[in-house]
């Protein structure tokens, strides 16, 4: 896989750290992933179709990826305005704020998962007043939306934070200067050198909540067709015995997540290259930022 | 600021010697912008927070404390630490290898190195569960050989550590990556140079520079392991007092309604949580104080 073709380094210990790292990688990674797709080639083509195509199947993929969806774009939004406010802006507690934003990567998911069931239930802080006006936040769909936002949140904070900070604020006097308010400096200058890092947040913040089980399965109630996440159908399966429909349905989980993890290392190469190039000391004007305002003189 | 000015004499306002508002938003905007921000941070981080410690301690005290005498309470406190104590060194030497080697050389099949090395990320903790049942289980493809040799992987204890292992493999690696890149080899190469040995090397250059990460990939690969669920869920078989780990045994209090143990239990976990949010600003702020000591800048002042 990794072949050496030459060694340019006069540093040591090539060989040891490179081979104990790809022997565990393959002991613990890649091997255990490959029985997966061991098992599932048992199955034929119909057996396998016919499991992942099954409505029961296919209800579970539409919640999870639509619940997923939701949760992605509300963080996208959130994670933006919450990333703006504590670059840009100094408010009591900003630090405190700053530190907690990290807590749902901290917070054991089954922990996460009783205590917005606690919070959202009937009798529970915010669900007795949702109750009242008859909605049913815990143990329904909107439970899911919930616990998959809550689990996501850091993502979008955390990848557009460092490109903030680092927005030179020259390009924002010149936009001023040449005559633009301030939401379209905003929506002209910064969003494009931001938006990069964003999606970056949001495709990472979706992959995490399509995989996501701890903090759901208190929530969602359950119901087969209704509240049942794919995740959950995986283990259902597996406690009826029915491997091989576990396996299938495992299958098209993890495509699915190697595909996110492509699609996150391209977003992350874009972002990466656009924000080396906004900052970088003889690039002030990002090359997006130029054709904008050249668009705009035109 | 000219531009400022300008515009703002245009619209027939006197400009203010330290007017910026060209760059920066009316108060107004400013506070409602914060106070949405707020108030998403509360709903969403503060609540389920502070909801864990209150619904843990609304019977008082004494209930709070009396869940973490049960036999099973402490079986599954043990098993976590063991589950962890194993998991996070062993992940530790893996980052510090896997970083050595893709940090300071170049090699084919490097990036898809760095993509693998994420990959447990990406997939679902139930679907990290299911590929060591499929492997290791009674159905599994070694499952028959196992059984042979009188060796119990899922439903057991081994099981549980190779899940956690699972979960937590990229933390350390990918916190150090990126760290030693920037660090370059100079340094490593000028000690190599002068007769350190490659091991004396590591430990005296190396290790130094990259000890707060090193640090907070530790952590953070700590807090995952003691709080996986999912993963260690379909492993497990949920025997008491024997295979249970701190988050399977929450689940079981709250499923039979004993909901002060369950979060009194989880009230652990989420102290746990506090630390490692704790940690990472000490990390953070430690790391930001060691590297603005030695930059390029004050380097050549401090040696003329």
């Amino acid at each position: 896989m990794a072949i050496v073709l030459k060694q340019r380094s006069i540093l040591p210990g090539f060989g040891l750290t490179l081979g104990f790292a790809l022997f565990y990688l393959s002991l613990i990674v890649l091997i255990p992933i490959s029985a997966a797709f061991v098992k599932a080639s048992a199955l034929t083509w119909a057996q396998f179709w016919h499991t992942v195509s099954a409505p029961r199947a296919l209800a579970s993929y539409r919640l999870s990826f639509g619940a997923s969806l939701i949760g992605a774009v509300i963080n996208l939004f959130f994670g933006l305005l919450v990333a703006w406010v504590l670059v840009r802006y100094s408010f009591p507690g900003k630090r405190l704020f700053d530190s907690l934003v990290d807590l749902p990567f901290a917070l054991p998911t089954a922990v996460a998962g009783i205590s917005l069931t606690a919070i959202y239930s009937s009798h529970g802080w915010i669900g007795q007043y949702l109750d009242a006006v008859g909605i049913k936040a815990a143990y329904s769909r909107l439970g899911v939306v919930i616990a998959l936002t809550f689990v996501g949140l850091p993502f979008v904070v955390r990848t557009v934070q460092p490109v903030l900070e680092d927005l030179d604020k020259d390009v924002e006097e010149a936009a001023a200067s040449l005559g633009a308010n301030r939401w379209q400096t905003f929506a002209r200058v910064i969003l494009p050198a931001i938006l990069p890092a964003a999606l970056t947040g949001f495709a990472m913040a979706f992959a995490r909540a399509v995989g996501e089980y701890g903090s759901v399965v208190f929530i969602s109630g359950n119901m087969p067709m209704r509240t049942e996440i794919t995740p959950l159908l995986i283990i259902t399966k597996l406690e009826q015995y029915d491997y091989a429909g576990a396996t299938a349905i495992a299958v098209v989980m993890l495509i699915v997540s190697f595909t996110l993890l492509l699609a996150i290392n391209l977003l992350q190469k874009w972002s990466a290259r656009r924000h080396t190039a906004g900052s970088s000391a003889d690039a002030e004007f990002p090359e997006v930022v130029k054709q904008d305002f050249a668009l705009q003189q035109g | 600021m000219a531009g400022a000015i300008a515009l703002s004499a245009r619209n027939g306002f006197i400009p203010r010697p330290h007017a910026t508002g060209a760059t920066t938003e009316s108060a107004a905007v400013r506070w409602s912008l914060i106070g949405l921000a707020v108030l998403f941070l509360v709903l969403f981080l503060f609540i389920p927070l502070a909801v864990v410690f209150a619904s843990a301690l609304e019977k008082g005290i004494a209930p709070y404390f009396a869940s973490f005498r049960s036999p099973d309470a402490l079986a599954a406190i043990r098993l976590t630490l063991l589950a962890a104590g194993i998991a996070v060194p062993l992940n530790l030497l893996f980052g510090v290898s896997a970083a050595w080697a893709v940090a300071k050389f170049e090699f084919v099949g490097k990036s898809l190195l760095i993509t693998l090395i994420d990959l447990p990320f990406s997939v679902s903790p139930v679907v990290s569960g299911l590929i060591y049942v499929l492997l290791f289980g009674l159905q599994g493809l070694l499952g028959p050989w196992l059984v042979a040799h009188d060796v119990k992987i899922i439903f057991a204890v081994p099981g549980i550590v190779l899940a956690t292992i699972f979960v937590t493999f990229p933390f350390v690696a990918r916190e150090l990556i990126p760290l030693i890149q920037a660090q370059g080899n100079d340094e490593e190469e000028a000690a190599l140079t002068l007769g350190a040995s490659g091991w004396q090397t590591f430990l005296r250059v190396t290790l130094p520079n990259i000890k707060w990460g090193l640090l907070y990939g530790v952590i953070l690969c700590n807090a995952r392991a003691m709080g996986e669920f999912g993963a260690v869920s379909v492993v497990s078989g949920h025997i008491r007092g024997m295979t249970n780990t701190m988050p399977l045994h929450i689940e079981i209090l709250y499923n039979e309604y004993q909901y002060v143990s369950a979060f009194a239990v989880a009230s652990l976990l989420a102290l746990l949580a506090l630390v490692t949010l704790i940690a990472k600003s000490a990390v953070e702020w430690r790391s930001r104080q060691s590297s603005g000591s030695l930059t390029a800048e004050n380097w050549e002042e401090a040696v003329p």
